[in-house]
Parts: structure tokens; sequence; C-alpha cells
């Protein structure tokens, strides 16, 4: 329960979070967004003053916390550290628009990103806006392979910038590329040199709005389609090096694409598993999710969905990161558009047989 | 009647105080604004983050996201107690024979007056600090519990452990109990002069909808006053054992918002309430009768204090309506 809101609320301050190994471009990126000429004031929680830069009052220096909930659950946690630093911050509200948590290249990014779900406080006066992964496109497979948090900040992202891209050859790239899609199936990819995109694909994404969500993405599960094939003028989710298609993610047709090929570097404990059915009943969709989360929460990573429920004239969408799960009904079904229900779960160690299994037997 | 002068200060307001008979109010901006014929305004900090009030009642002592920490007297005297430094000093407090600690990330540090300063380190990041009553002891609220540290000698501290992250932590006035607010809704006590190691030293205070972020002992200590419901919960801690097997009561019972801060009175069994709206009530706990101190205002009330005698309560607000009610008008 929080306190009741006053007219006077503000609207919550969006948080993106930055994620990455020692030397992927976060602190490249974290100048860039620092620097450049958006108009936009940022407050910056680090974990060591580092490398910035950039002479800003509201860079906060703060000791990563992993705080588990008493509440029986080990997947339960938050980063105690930036509840004290959010509370301390929207004290003073008008000296920033926007929030950004810089983590350490270790970091499991699912504290992060429980914070803002889990304490009231800082839920009542901020929102997480999206989970950005730097990737070192050069060293990305020796870290895949010899590290579980590599694997996880990009399982868990909403965009990741493969960083680097001039130290690698075009078949490298692509290699690369299908490894991160095959660890992220609904992630934007981006291919950047010393980070440079524009900022707009990385700040304001609303990846867990639920209103949004999975409207930036449309065709978010379609990579598993046997006949979504691309077109010469489907719109690539890539980024050329220093021509951008910066006009690409505002109109709706931002595909993201796997190619159907298997992930070129083996062993990735983590995978995502996508479902697909028709309408669902409601009394058994939701206490399956309840269970399937309840159950595998330490298991899920992230999970997203669109579910047609039967009888209903409006969507629903769900997103989760382990345990919690928030859903919500978004927009009435267009017509035409295929009543049909979409999820994709992303974890470590995910039976797909019982995941299929028990997502079917909620059709109507 | 109660009258009420307001004090209108558009800032958060973190904490509030009778400095003898002066009131002042600390602002999130790093401003400390004192009531002394005519309004005074000291800017202390870039950014205040914590504040407490001399057991003696003469000073408050505050620190801020610049890294200093502050002292202003009653009178106006500033002192700057630590400079500038790099990290957030997050939370300060003072204690017995004009000792003063903050914290900043893993490590607290004690200033005494006579220069001496002596820093101890925590495996987690301290949330909470205070001194018991007594004695040159600090407690440092941690992730899984306390650690009693005695601020002369080579004793190691004692460590008071329970699961889960703690955030204040306060002595009752008589130093026989600890507790501790917790990230999730609810306290955790110790009883200090029980066994080591025994299952009676511990007091579960849980129940609340959310988290408890104001407590107040009130005179004597006979009761412990807290913030996180839509009535302050009064534990009652005059036997031997605290509040254990005990029912709270329940005071000043709103339905349609919650307690967000406490302040009990100096000499009566009687506590002060604010709650989210801005209202303030004053609630005796013999009989749970309740008066009207203020109507509801533009925020949620986030500091109060009572003076020495009883008869003024100082308020203070997230949107900064703060002001001291007179409760004999």
């Amino acid at each position: 329960m929080s306190e009741a809101p006053d007219a006077t609320s503000p609207a919550p301050i969006p948080v993106t979070v930055l994620t990455g190994y020692l030397g992927a471009g976060k602190t490249t990126l974290l100048n860039r967004i620092l620097s450049e000429p958006h108009g936009k004031r940022y407050a910056v929680i680090v974990n060591e003053f580092g490398e910035i830069g950039i002479d800003n009052d509201l860079i906060v220096e703060s000791d990563e916390e992993i705080y588990e909930m008493n509440n029986g659950c080990v997947c339960c946690t938050v980063r105690g550290d930036l509840i004290r630093v959010v509370e301390g911050l929207m004290r003073r509200p008008g000296r920033f628009d926007a929030i950004v948590v810089e983590t350490t290249g270790l970091a499991d990014p699912a504290p992060v990103a429980q914070t803002f779900f889990m304490d009231e406080d800082v839920r009542a006066k901020t929102r997480l806006d999206a989970v950005v992964a730097l990737v070192d496109a050069r060293h990305l497979p020796a870290r895949l392979k010899d590290s579980q948090e590599a694997q996880d900040q990009i399982a868990f992202a909403d965009v990741v910038l493969i960083n680097k891209t001039d130290l690698v050859s075009p078949e490298e790239l692509e290699t690369i590329e299908r490894t991160v899609r095959a660890l992220n199936p609904s992630a934007r990819i981006h291919h950047t040199e010393r980070a440079s995109l524009p900022l707009d694909a990385v700040l304001d994404r609303g990846a867990f709005d639920l209103s949004r969500a999975l409207d930036n993405d449309p065709h978010f599960l379609d990579h598993d389609h046997p006949d979504h094939v691309c077109s010469p003028d489907c719109d690539h989710d890539h980024d050329h090096g220093h021509h951008h298609h910066d006009h690409e993610h505002h109109h709706g047709h931002g595909h993201d694409h796997d190619h159907a090929a298997p992930a070129a570097i083996h062993d990735l404990s983590v995978k995502s598993i996508s479902l697909r059915a028709g309408p669902l009943n409601p009394k058994r969709f939701f206490p399956w999710i309840e269970k399937i989360t309840q159950i595998d929460g330490p298991k899920i990573l992230r999970l997203k969905g669109i579910v047609a429920l039967d009888g209903d004239d409006d969507r629903y969408v769900v997103q989760g990161v382990h345990m919690i799960v928030e859903g919500d009904h978004q927009r009435a079904w267009k017509d035409g558009e295929k009543r049909e229900s979409r999820m994709v779960f992303i974890g470590r160690d995910l039976d797909r047989e019982k995941l299929e299994r028990t997502f079917l037997a909620c059709q109507a | 009647m109660p009258t009420v002068a307001p004090v209108d200060l558009n800032d958060h307001c973190l904490a509030t105080a009778f400095l003898g008979e002066v009131p002042v109010f600390a602002l999130a901006s790093g401003e400390v604004v004192r009531l002394d014929h005519g309004t005074h305004r000291h800017q202390l900090h870039d950014g205040l983050l914590a504040a407490v009030t001399a057991p003696d009642g003469k000073a408050l002592i505050t620190g801020g996201e610049d890294g200093k920490v502050m002292r202003l007297n009653a009178d106006g005297t500033e002192t700057a107690m630590r400079d500038a430094a790099r990290k957030w000093v997050t939370a300060v407090a003072a204690g017995p024979q004009g000792a003063v600690a903050f914290t900043e990330g893993r490590v607290a540090t004690v200033l005494l007056p006579d220069g001496t300063q002596r820093s101890f380190e925590q495996a987690r990041t301290i949330e909470g600090l205070a001194f018991a009553p007594k004695g040159l002891r600090l407690a440092m609220a941690r992730y899984n519990g306390v650690a009693l540290a005695f601020v002369h000698g080579s004793a190691p501290a004692i460590k008071l452990e329970w699961k889960g992250a703690h955030n204040q932590v306060t002595f009752s006035p008589d130093g026989r109990f600890l507790v501790t607010s917790m990230q999730e809704n609810a306290l955790h006590g110790w009883k200090l002069d029980g066994k080591p190691g025994g299952e009676q030293r511990h007091m579960r205070m849980t129940g609340y909808p959310a988290k408890v972020k104001s407590l107040s002992w009130s005179n004597k200590g006979k009761w412990l006053a807290s913030s996180g419901a839509p009535s302050s919960i009064v534990w009652p801690f005059s036997s031997k054992d605290g509040p254990m097997g005990k029912a709270p009561l329940e005071l000043g019972q709103r339905a349609d918002t919650m307690v967000t801060s406490v302040a009990c009175h100096p000499a009566e069994d009687l506590v002060a309430i604010g709650f989210g709206d801005g209202m303030v009530l004053a609630v005796r706990m013999a009989d749970s009768k309740e008066g009207l101190l203020r109507r509801a205002g533009q925020g949620p009330i986030t500091a109060l204090a009572w003076n020495a005698p009883g008869r003024l309560l100082a308020f203070g607000s997230q949107a900064g309506d703060c002001g001291v009610i007179d409760i004999a008008g």
C-alpha cells in the first residue's frame, strides 16, 4: 500500500539501466548521454566515478547493495542503495528529467529492475524505462563462454548495443548478432562504433510500459514464424556505423529478425522459448501464469506476451521479471487482427515441452 | 483550541526541531530555516539528506549530498564538523558527551568534542545510526542486522543478526531495547539485557501495510509509536519482555490515508500523528482520545517535533507547508 497520490504528484521519472562488461563502452555511452545537446538533464548513479569526464553535480556514487527480501523467494532481490539514492534525488525534483543507472560489469540486472517494481516508494516516483546492454563485439564470444552474467545481461535487455563493430569482420558480426538474437529474440539490436547512435534508441523506450512495450515491437515474436522472411525493403534493426536509420523506430515497422539459424556459440545456458496459441480461457490462463512464475520464477529472466482472452475484445499484455508479473488490458483488437496469444520466456534451464504443453492447455 | 502558525517553505522538509525555544526546519535543498524573531536561512548543504537533534536540544546535526556534516546552534552559529567529500552522507546521529556520528557507504565515523575521530567499517552499507543513551556505544543498522560498537577501547562490535535489510535504528530511552525498521514492512527489536543467543532477545513487530519510516519513544520509554499504517501502531514496552505477546495500540485511525510521521509528547503519554494528507492529530495512549491539531494540507507530513515543555509542536511536510502548533491556543 502506498500513500494516497496527491494531485500535485509529478509524472514518474524514467530510469534507464546500463549493463555490460568492463570495456564494452558504458562510460562512452554515458558521456554521450551527458554531453549531447538533447536539452534533457540526467542524474546518473554509478558504482565508481571512474572515467566519466563530465562535470555534473548529479553523478552519485553508490555501492551496489543486493538485498534479499524476507519473503522466502530467492529471486526477490532489490538494490538497497538505489532505493536510498532514488529517494534522495526525488526529494529535490526539478533538477533532472531522467535517471541513468550504470551497473558494474558483473552485475545481475534483475535486482536493479526489480527495485523499480518491489519498493513502493521508488515505484511511486519513478518508472523503469529500459535495460540497455552493451556488448563488446570482439570479446563477446569469450565472455559468453566463461560467464553466466554476460548471458544474463543480454537475455535481460530491452536494447542491445553491439559495440566496437569496427574491430570485427562482417562475418564475425553476423555470428555475434545471431548469438545475441538466440539469447534474446525480443531485444532491439543496434550495431555501433564508440557507442555512437541516436540517443532516442536507448532513452525513453517505454520497454516496461504495458501500454507501449509490445507495440514498440509489433512483431516481437515473429522470429519463429516459419513464413516470415526478410524482404529487401524490410526495415532491419541495424545501424550501419555512422549512417543511421534513425527514423526506423518511429513508424511501427521495426521488425526484429532472427534468421532461424542456431546460435553460433554453443553451450549457452540461457535460451528463449516462444509460445503461440489461439484465444485463452482466462480461468486457465491466470492460474497458469501465476503458477509458472511461482515455480519457475528463479529461472525466468524476462517474459513478455500479448494474449487474446476468450470473449474479451481487448488485447491483454503481460510482462515479467523472475516472479514479478504485471498484466493489463491494452487496447481493443483491431478489425482483421488475428486474435492469437503469443508469449516469449527468456531464461535458464526452462522446460520447453512443459511450457508449450501447459500454455496450449489454457486455450479456450 | 490549538492554533497553527503556518510557515511556507516550498521545499521538502526532512526534519524539524526546537533548539531551545527556536524552531528549525531542515529542507532537502540544504537550507535550514530558523525562526528566531524573524526568519533566518542557513544554506548548510548542497542537498540535505539527514538531520538529527542533539540530546541536549541545543543543536541540529545535518549531513548532505555534498559530503559535509554541519552543526547549527540555536543562535545561528554554523560549524562544519566535516568538510565536503565525494560520497553522500546518508545518516547522522548525536549522542551523549557531544558525540556525533555520520555514515557514507560502508563506513561510519564518530566525531568527539576533543577532536578524536574514529571510523567503523561494515561489510555492507550502513543505513542507520544511533547512539545508546548512556556510554559511548554506536549502533549501525545494515543488511542482516545491527553492529553495536564501543567508541572507546578495542572490544569488537557486538553483532545482532536478523535476516533482511535494516534501515533505521533506535535505542529505547532506558537503553534496554534496540529497534530497527526494515525494508520489509516490519520492525525488528532486540532485548539487550537478554541472554546472548537466546531466542527471547528477538522481537518481531509485523503486520504493517507500508514501510515504517517514523519511530518515536514516549517519555520514559513505555511506548514506541510508529508510522506505516492507517493508524499509528504503538507498541507497549513497559514490561521486561517488551511488546512480545501483547497487541499494539492503533491510534488515530483514518480510512483514506496513512500515518507518515509520529512524535511522542515529552512529558505525557500522548502522541502527535502526521498523515499522508497533511493532517495532524494528538492522541492519548490511555484512552485513545483524539484532538485535531491541523487540518489536511498540501502534502504528507514528513517531520514532527515538540518543544521541551510540550506545548508547541513543529511540523514539516513534503510540500513545504510547515508550521508551529500551539496546543493550548
